[in-house]
């Protein structure tokens, strides 16, 4: 009896899931729908997911399709000519212009938005400033105590985020040279325990999107950033992520194969857009002007 | 037609009974179909490696070993912390509480075994954590410790109610043949109640510490999440449980990464498969007295 409830269950189940699937490929064998397809960078997924779904909210006829797998991805996929637009948080190797303009295909960098990343102490810490390198070897674990930057003699508490999160690997490739992280890092289930955990802690230090360290408030301090160690540091904001002279940040891109027309121009308009850019501050991340 | 009625009421109860059968061998046929592939790429020996880096720009490694000891550091302090209160706590409730002690007590427990384990967690961090920072002079308060009280609270309800039904099965022959050879109250219960109820208090200690190592929510938000190998209950420790919870949601279906999870479930399982063996064999040897 309850078997047989069980098998009717799940074939039920099974039914409905086909059912979406089969609606799905008949959706897309319309002719009058327009699509867009979007594919890269995993950083930047969510925020195109959000860009598509307002604007498919704005436009019924248009359907667009967003995939991850990383920036390189994406513009292999754009030089194969199976996207129409490359979401991309780097820019375009030379060695891949090369072989795009040998594929007969002229990427079209389109800049989005920017993402920038505030590294955060303690406000009771007396540091106000580091360089990249010296964040770098903290996070390696070759600096232990704050006495090697300059700072009283207190043991270095590391926290970062889960290695499932995209910033802890733009972390680790911007700022560690690639190095691994040290055993001694601790790695914290969200931004929220991040800022947590430095406003108790003060000798803490950690690293959390420019968003969420402005809205902490004075609960945390956000360091001056140093490029290299002659230059001046550069403290984290809307304005300095946006002009590029803030060092842990990087442009969001768009790459498309020449200019853009049909619905794609129209999907690039309305991202550069007010409505798109706001998007852009929604989702934690800089509008590009 | 009450023979029918027999027969289905029967099949259903024998099926809703068998259930969790089913699902435990589906749970293990699952776990083992995931994580066979690590064996031969990269090696069933790379799981016993000292370190845990699941995420690299050189080498992935994936030890299991400081996530067994984190997992058993945190259990066996948890354990320690509730042995006492549980104890204690349900000798007094049993033995020498009034009624009115009892019907005051016993509700309070229930509501303690009842509170989601992710507001514990966010308890410890906020209010638990500085204060053990505070009392150890330690760095940061999220360590191995901090992890072991809350879930010691979680633990203690479980192992006040099954030692409690433990104290109170002793035949009352026993407490009286005490007293009317003269021992006192406090005698009675410590060298004849306890000894007698030992074996179900023991199954229920094993059955707190079931709860304990397959908690989750709470650990993953106060013990820091760090992994190495520690037995200091003052450092912050990655546990099995966290690690699974934290990595898996962005983990690339299939690769070594997703496998080496599935390894760390099945681990997982094992330990509390044997810790809940061991409780029902000392519960069974209990019964047959």
């Amino acid at each position: 009896m309850l078997k047989k409830l069980f098998v009717i269950g799940l074939s039920l189940m099974i039914a409905s899931l086909l059912l979406v699937a089969c609606s799905r490929t008949g959706k897309d064998q319309k002719s009058s729908v327009k699509y867009i397809t979007i594919k890269g960078s995993d950083t930047m997924v969510h925020l195109a997911s959000n860009w598509a779904e307002v604007y498919m909210d704005k436009h019924k006829d248009v359907d667009i399709s967003v995939t991850g797998g990383g920036s390189g991805t994406g513009i292999a996929a754009l030089l194969n000519g199976t996207t129409d637009i490359c979401i991309a948080s780097r820019k375009i190797k030379a060695k891949e212009e090369s072989l795009a303009t040998e594929k007969g295909i002229t990427p079209n960098e389109i800049a989005t938005s920017r993402d920038g990343i505030a590294v955060v102490v303690n406000p009771e810490n007396l540091i106000n400033e580091l360089s990249i390198e010296q964040i770098g070897k903290i996070y390696i674990g070759a600096y232990t105590s704050w006495q090697d930057v300059g700072g009283p003699d207190e043991p270095i508490v590391i926290l970062s985020r889960e290695s499932s999160s995209g910033t802890y690997v733009f972390f680790q490739k911007r700022v560690m040279s690639k190095k691994d992280y040290s055993q001694e890092a601790m790695l914290m289930p969200s931004t929220s325990a991040i800022i947590q955990s430095i406003s108790q802690d003060t000798w803490a230090i950690g690293y959390v999107g420019l968003g969420y360290g402005v809205q902490a408030g004075d609960k945390v301090k956000m360091l001056g950033v140093k490029n290299d160690v002659e230059s001046p540091a550069i403290s984290p904001s809307v304005a300095s992520v946006q002009d590029a002279s803030y060092g842990i940040a990087r442009p969001l891109y768009f790459y498309t194969n020449g200019i853009p027309d049909g619905a794609t121009k129209d999907f690039v308009n309305f991202v550069l857009s007010d409505e798109g850019q706001a998007i852009v501050l929604e989702a934690g991340y800089v509008p590009i002007n | 037609m009450n023979t029918w009625r027999d027969k289905v009421i029967y099949t259903i109860l024998v099926g809703s009974a068998s259930t969790s059968i089913f699902i435990v061998l589906l749970i293990f046929f699952f776990l083992g179909k995931e994580a066979l592939p690590f064996i031969n790429d990269p090696g069933f020996s790379g799981l016993f490696n000292l370190r845990w880096i699941p995420v690299s720009f050189n080498k992935e490694i994936f030890g299991l070993i400081p996530l067994i000891t984190g997992s058993v550091l945190v259990t066996l302090l948890a354990t320690i912390l509730m042995i006492p209160f549980g104890v204690l706590g349900a000798i007094y409730i049993a033995e020498i509480a009034t009624g009115r002690e009892r019907s005051f007590l016993k509700p309070f427990i229930e509501i303690l075994a009842g509170i989601p384990s992710v507001v514990i967690g966010f308890f410890g961090l906020v209010v638990l954590s500085p204060i053990i920072k505070d009392i150890f002079g330690l760095s940061t308060g999220l360590t191995a410790i901090t992890g072991a009280i809350l879930l010691a609270l979680m633990a203690v309800p479980t192992v006040i109610t099954v030692s409690e039904d433990a104290i109170q099965s002793v035949p009352g022959a026993y407490r009286e043949a005490s007293l009317a050879l003269g021992a006192n109250r406090l005698q009675t219960i410590f060298r004849i109640i306890v000894p007698a109820a030992l074996p179900g208090i023991i199954a229920a200690i094993m059955l707190g510490m079931g709860r304990v190592i397959g908690e989750t929510m709470a650990v993953l938000m106060v013990t820091g999440n760090a992994a190495k190998i520690t037995f200091n209950p003052f450092d912050s420790v990655r546990t099995m449980t966290a690690t699974i919870a934290a990595e898996m949601g962005e983990v690339a279906f299939g690769s070594h990464h997703y496998q080496a999870l599935f390894w760390v479930g099945i681990f997982l399982l094992i330990m509390t498969f044997f810790i809940n063996l061991i409780a029902q064999q000392v519960l069974k040897k209990y019964q047959m007295r």
